[in-house]
């Protein structure tokens, strides 16, 4: 008799829990279709960081003149324009990419790698990961306006 | 039937015995091992400790930096001692930080960190450490865990009693374990009593960069000045130093510095000193050191040579010190949160005698002088004791407090920790270490507001303790949870070197402000090449300078052609690099000093002289990334005359 009773208490607890996980499952919002690190698909397109989408608008050459400065100072080491280095060529980069994107790839680099698909993608491809190089705002917006002109 | 009855009964005995072997063994290690301890120190990975420990390396020259209560070894910071593993004392920049007027001193024994402080209390800005051997302080910057400064103290010997801080870091205080003759020069040993002086040293500390220079030293008479702590609260505007061979031996201390029953404590007010200097009672005398720092801008040390300090000699200047008798040769004082107890441990005494810093004041008042030595007036023993801690194990030598009323001094004889009370001197507690314990430490342990939640045992012999190394053991650090009534022994870790004495610190004091990178923008150093397009090399007479760019993952230029033999080659390589955690090594084959360790966004120099003709390679050292394999270059090295022209790419 005891021990029927311990087997219905132990079934019982058992369903009990299940029951639970079951609820806590149906409660939970259905995945989104997404990659697994939950990167959205305007963030694929916009990129990962400080950056919201914006347009582009005439180009600015005195901005242009700066980002270049800004360029040889901090990105030449790992990027030339027209064949890969440490990195991959820039040239052309602002009609593969959208604006946000490249300033984002700049700006938070670290979670750009970790995160974003293609990057991802392209870590496999290259091998070192590109670092922050300790470039404001400013600086990154400039050499997103020098290369709209490579 | 019998021989199982045997068997039965030899089961027993030998279950039973098994069962009384291992009770023994666990009455023996009642706390070690048990699964409390362990989760009482246990840090999960990717997680912080909750203090840093700084400790000593003594011998090693350097100061070791530990998490607790995990006690894992974070880093050691080279001060004293070259260190090749990243150039510092050997790279162009660094080598001039280990310059005295003895010349350049690649080793030293670093005994006392002391942390810096506000209103009594570890602020996190510096850390600060002796040389003994070579009379130095340091100044170690806590953003970037750094020897920022070493100062030489001159008209010194062993610098022990050293570098211990007033309550706003006005002064780092040194003293003379060994006296000496002063100003130097050629006298006979045997008119030591006649001729050798101590010295009490008053660096002064600027509040806002921390940058040191003597301000005052006190010429005192020739006894062994041991160790120091300064006052705080009421007792802030004095500091204290315990000394020992008042006999003044100058051969076989051992038996003759340990004839006198009481040595002295000495009590020095240096708030009367700053107004005998400010009257012009100091006299200038001569006394040359060096004072050298590292310009973060250039990333380059700065040495300058002075001549002379300041000197204020007692004999003109009453009520400056005092001597107060302290059973017997006592090694450390230490003065408790509250400024008013002043406690010397009486090395080879069987009792630790406090001081009432009060009663200190009113037997001064009162003139309760029972004499004097070399003019400075002693203080009569009864009139200054506020009580003494009997029982307190053999061999007392250092206490720290835990901010609750209580006291814990070593016992070095008896490897032990013993606890006991303020006001009652009643001792409350105690518990052994292992083995032969030298100082102590609670964070903040000698500051007015301790964290007394750990004590750091120091321990001098570990013997049995760990797997050997053969006949060189390591020295060990244990730690003791010190938050309940009883002392429980938490955890034992070996530590670098011999570790004299230790200071901790809230993490968060410290963590928070550490430095990631060297802003490239702000590099002044003469030979940076702050981007690719600077990275070039420059014959000037027979000295080459390579000005070498480093990012992951190559060299700039990577190929160099026309160094001869007979040349002095100065690789000048700036790390690139912008991010955290991102240093490069650089390494040239058959060079004779060291290889060099850049952080990022800083300028290191190695001077390398070729010795063969041939093509020599170089690489990065410290593994940067994937294809740190191929961050590799070459040196072409001709003969001497020969017309190679300067080339790179």
């Amino acid at each position: 008799m005891i021990k029927k009773l311990c087997i219905l208490l132990f079934v019982s607890f058992f369903l009990i829990n299940c029951g639970g996980g079951d609820q806590a499952k149906t409660e939970q919002a259905p995945a989104p279709a997404v990659n697994p690190d939950g990167v959205t698909e305007e963030q694929v397109k916009n990129g990962i960081g400080p950056i919201a989408a914006f347009t582009l608008e005439a180009l600015d050459q005195e901005l242009a003149d700066k980002g270049n400065e800004v360029f040889g100072l901090k990105c030449i080491a790992c990027h030339k324009l027209d064949e890969r280095l440490v990195g991959p060529p820039l040239g052309g980069v602002t009609t593969r990419r959208s604006p946000s994107f490249i300033m984002n790839m700049i700006l938070n680099p670290d979670e750009m790698v970790k995160k974003h698909p293609e990057v991802k993608a392209m870590l496999a491809e290259f091998y070192v990961p590109m670092t922050f190089q300790n470039v404001t705002q400013d600086d990154a917006r400039a050499i997103l306006e020098y290369l709209r002109t490579q | 039937m019998n021989k199982t009855v045997i068997r039965i009964v030899g089961l027993i005995i030998v279950m039973a015995t098994f069962l009384f072997i291992s009770e023994c063994a666990q009455k023996e290690k009642p706390i070690l091992g048990s699964s409390d301890a362990a989760l009482a120190v246990y840090v999960a990975p990717g997680d912080y400790d909750e203090f840093y420990a700084f400790t000593s390396g003594g011998f090693s020259g350097q100061v070791g930096v530990y998490g607790l209560p995990s006690g894992r070894l974070f880093r050691q910071i080279p001060v004293f001692s070259v260190n090749p593993e990243n150039g510092y004392g050997f790279t162009e920049e660094t080598k001039d930080m280990l310059k005295t007027t003895f010349g350049h001193i690649p080793w030293d024994d670093a005994h006392h960190p002391e942390l810096s402080q506000t209103d009594g209390v570890p602020d996190g800005r510096w850390l600060f450490i002796n040389a003994n051997n070579t009379t130095r302080v340091a100044r170690i910057d806590l953003k970037t865990f750094e020897t920022a400064e070493i100062i030489e103290i001159p008209n010194s010997g062993g610098n022990h009693g050293s570098p211990f801080i007033t309550q706003n870091t006005e002064y780092v205080i040194a003293s003379t374990r060994f006296s000496v003759p002063i100003p130097q020069r050629d006298v006979s040993i045997d008119t030591y009593k006649e001729n050798f002086h101590g010295t009490l040293t008053f660096i002064k500390v600027d509040p806002d960069d921390g940058n040191m220079d003597i301000s005052f030293q006190i010429l005192v008479p020739g006894y062994d000045y041991d160790l120091s702590h300064a006052g705080k609260g009421p007792s802030h505007g004095w500091a204290f130093f315990t000394c020992y061979n008042t006999e003044q031996a100058n051969t076989l201390l051992e038996v003759n510095a340990s004839k006198n029953d009481k040595d002295f404590i000495a009590a020095v007010n240096w708030k009367m000193a700053e107004k005998y200097l400010a009257e012009g009672k100091g006299k200038t005398r001569p006394g040359e050191y060096y004072r050298n720092h590292m310009d973060h801008r250039t990333h380059s040390s700065v040495s300058e040579l002075k001549k002379t300090v300041t000197f204020l000699d007692p004999a003109d200047c009453p009520e400056l010190i005092y001597y107060m008798p302290t059973p017997k040769s006592p090694h450390g004082v230490d003065v408790d949160p509250s400024g008013e107890y002043i406690v010397g441990g009486g090395k080879l005494a069987a009792v630790v005698s406090v001081h009432s810093f009060s009663k200190m004041l009113k037997a001064i008042e009162e003139q309760k002088f029972i004499g004097d030595a070399g003019g400075i007036p002693i203080l009569d023993y009864d009139a200054t004791i506020a009580g003494e801690v009997t029982n307190v194990g053999l061999g007392p030598l250092h206490t720290e407090f835990d901010g609750k009323g209580y006291a814990y001094t070593s016992a070095f004889i008896t490897s032990e920790v013993v606890k006991w009370k303020l006001g009652t001197w009643e001792v409350v507690d105690r518990i052994p270490t292992y083995y032969s314990l030298g100082h102590l430490m609670i964070p903040g342990g000698d500051s007015r507001k301790p964290w007394g939640k750990y004590l750091v045992g120091l321990n001098k012999m570990t013997k049995d303790r760990y797997l050997s190394t053969g006949p060189e053991l390591t020295h060990a650090a244990q730690l003791i949870d010190i938050s309940g009534d009883k002392m429980k022994l938490l955890l034992d870790f070996p530590t670098v070197g011999e570790p004299h004495y230790a200071q901790g610190i809230p993490a968060n004091l410290v963590h928070p402000n550490t430095t990631k990178i060297y802003e490239l923008e702000s590099n002044e150093h003469p030979y940076r090449a702050v981007s690719e397009k600077e990275a070039r090399v420059e014959r000037d007479g027979n000295e080459v300078h390579v000005y070498m760019t480093t990012i992951r993952t190559h060299f700039k230029p990577d190929n160099i052609e026309g160094v001869k033999l007979g040349d002095v080659v100065y690789f000048h390589v700036t790390n690139l690099e912008q991010d955290w955690d991102i240093p490069h090594g650089f390494a040239m084959q058959g060079a004779q000093n060291s290889e060099l360790l850049i952080m990022p966004g800083a300028t290191n120099t190695l001077r390398w002289e070729p010795k063969k003709i041939g093509v020599f390679p170089f690489y990065c050292t410290d593994f940067c990334s994937a294809l740190h394999q191929e961050m590799q270059g070459y040196v072409r090295v001709s003969p001497k005359g020969s017309k190679v022209p300067i080339k790179f790419n």
